[in-house]
């Protein structure tokens, strides 16, 4: 990928300093320094990145034969056996289409008010800019099972302080319970990603916003013609990490499953593979692993050329 | 781009302006209407961020009775102290070892992890060299690589050397960050000029002592960011300590609460305990955004410069 190369021209020589030409220079004969920088994480990349990778594939190949019913185990090369029962596994594919529906409501509600949020913090409309900026991070600072045990009690028919809403309203019933879910995870990430909206758009020139209005633009016109296409990278680095954080659900509905019991064992896919790891069947959930981030990784990475491809336009 | 680095281009001091909060005499320009639309909307919003905050402060300073049986949004008899004292004396301290263990976890994996993407990303960023290209790209493909996908695999290969149910487990996996790298690069090749680099070497600076000495105080606010951003990941980390730990003595603060939230319905005595806790564990985090906060504002522009 060609992250850097498609830095916009003006962005480097904004820092004040020439623009950096990778690539162009001489090799520079710092052999010993460069190891000495490089190595160390690139060990530790290959043992806990790469190895594992290799041997989650390694052990979904594997499979586990019996004679008769009750001769001993013996675990043997199957090929694609795993790959087969991952294929008519019903359980896991109800629960990757449940976290794409999740996705495709979630993913989009939640930039779009980050997005609003950050236009109006950038906008004259607002005072009091640095109250709301902390005020709506703060979620942040709140780790996903924390946010989770917090909303959970705040559903619960037993539990609520609002028992107004919630005797009337199953929220942590079977229908509900999946938005239940998507609105803690909204309330978590909507400030942090609004941050990163709101801090590329402090980079937009002040020149190009003042000269619409002296044009007689409104606000919403200067934000939906100037600032957003100014800003659609950071929108779709935003998109991209909302992306692999919805198909990797865990903690939050892992959670309400002592709130609600329409949340089940393999709600979302990574349910489904701790919970086939721990029958324990790790060739399969090994498997599932390797089908998860495959489709992870094929997702956002189509979404991240995608996008490129439309901002080179 | 220009919110990250403290840019000096003239006319371009519209992050400086918007730092200074308000410009006098912009407001005057735009009418009553959308500005107070504007307000209500922003208003009714930090009701919605900060309420379910507030009521777990209200709730964790109550009697168990008195958590359902008072409004909820307002204080009744206060017992923070006595519920806090209750939590952190509950089991031998058991929570106050969960604290120090996410404390271990996050913070000695959160530093390592910067050091070592630190040194990396500046690396790719300012010496040519061969593979430099494929290092960026398998790294770049890391980003992309789920982390939880990585959970099972690094439980199975910890099992067959011993490793699983201890600290090892938790923190070996949480000191490589790939995001580190990537934003240690970008930052590294916008801040740090080579002039300066070329300086140290005409000095007689080693490459590594130039790194330590000169480079890396360039580089403060995305070393700032990707520590934090790190320690935050690794407070949030869930499916690693779920796979790898048994011992309660090892779990992180978010999975010992997560464990005593599953057996409300046999102890509901926890109750209490899992409002104070929750409380208690997300003060860190809080604090260490609140006072490092005009580091990590202009870090976190620089990882959406692509």
């Amino acid at each position: 990928m060609t992250a850097v190369h498609a830095l916009p021209p003006g962005a480097t020589g904004a820092a004040g300093h020439p623009a950096p030409t990778p690539g162009r220079r001489r090799p520079s004969g710092h052999g010993r320094a460069i190891t000495f920088f490089v190595a160390p994480f690139g060990v530790l990349f290959l043992a806990f990145y790469a190895l594992p990778i290799a041997y989650a594939v390694w052990t979904s190949l594997l499979t586990v034969e019996r004679e008769g019913t009750f001769g001993a185990a013996r675990t043997v090369f199957g090929g694609l056996t795993q790959y087969q029962k991952v294929f008519s596994d019903d359980a896991f594919w109800t629960s990757v289409g449940r976290v794409l529906v999740f996705g495709v409501v979630q993913v989009p509600v939640m930039l779009g008010l980050a997005l609003l949020f950050a236009l109006l913090l950038d906008s004259p409309l607002v005072r009091g800019k640095k109250f709301f900026r902390l005020a709506y991070f703060v979620p942040y600072a709140v780790p996903g099972v924390i946010a989770a045990i917090m909303w959970g009690f705040l559903y619960s028919p037993q539990l609520s302080p609002f028992t107004a809403l919630t005797a009337n309203v199953p929220l942590l019933g079977a229908d509900l319970v999946i938005w239940a879910i998507a609105n803690v995870v909204t309330w978590v990430y909507v400030g942090y990603n609004m941050l990163i909206i709101y801090s590329a758009l402090l980079a937009v020139p002040a020149e190009v916003s003042e000269a619409a209005v002296l044009d007689g633009a409104s606000q919403t016109r200067i934000a939906w013609s100037i600032k957003i296409p100014m800003v659609l990278p950071a929108i779709s680095l935003t998109a991209i990490f909302s992306i692999i954080g919805t198909l990797q659900l865990l903690a939050e509905p892992q959670v309400f499953r002592s709130f609600s019991s329409a949340v089940t064992s393999t709600f979302t896919p990574n349910m489904t593979v701790y919970a086939t790891s721990s029958v324990p069947n790790t060739h399969l959930a090994a498997a599932f692993s390797v089908v998860l981030a495959l489709a992870t990784f094929v997702l956002s990475f189509g979404f991240l050329k995608l996008t490129q491809r439309r901002a080179d336009r | 781009m220009t919110a990250t680095t403290t840019g000096n281009r003239p006319g371009t001091t519209r992050a400086a302006r918007a730092a200074g909060a308000t410009a006098p005499g912009r407001s005057v320009r735009t009418p009553l209407l959308p500005r107070a639309a504007a307000m209500l909307v922003m208003a009714v919003f930090t009701v919605y961020f900060l309420l379910p905050i507030w009521w777990l402060l209200v709730a964790a300073s109550k009697t168990r009775g008195d958590v359902l049986g008072t409004n909820p949004l307002w204080f009744a008899d206060l017992h923070l102290v006595d519920n806090v004292r209750d939590v952190l004396t509950y089991r031998d301290g058991l929570f106050p070892q969960w604290m120090a263990n996410s404390l271990l976890y996050a913070g000695v994996g959160a530093l390592v992890a910067t050091l070592l993407a630190a040194m990396c990303g500046y690396a790719l960023a300012k010496y040519a060299f061969r593979g430099r290209e494929v290092i960026f790209n398998v790294v770049l493909g890391g980003v992309l690589v789920p982390a939880t996908a990585l959970a099972l695999p690094l439980f199975l290969l910890f099992s067959r050397v011993n490793l699983t149910d201890t600290y090892w487990a938790v923190l070996l996996p949480s000191i490589v960050s790939p995001f580190g790298v990537y934003l240690a690069r970008i930052y590294a090749a916008a801040s740090v000029p080579d002039e300066l680099i070329e300086a140290a070497r005409l000095d007689g600076a080693g490459e590594i002592r130039t790194f330590f000495g000169v480079s890396s105080r360039l580089m403060t606010p995305a070393l700032v960011t990707i520590f934090l951003f790190q320690f935050v990941a690794i407070w949030n980390n869930f499916f690693l300590p779920l796979i790898m730990l048994r011992d309660e003595r090892k779990f992180p603060v978010t999975f010992g609460l997560y464990q005593w939230n599953s057996q409300l319905n046999q102890i509901p005595e926890l109750n209490t305990f899992v409002l104070v806790g929750s409380l208690l564990s997300i003060v860190p985090l809080v604090v260490a955004f609140l006072a490092l906060q005009r580091f990590w504002r202009g870090g976190l522009g620089a990882g959406s410069v692509k």
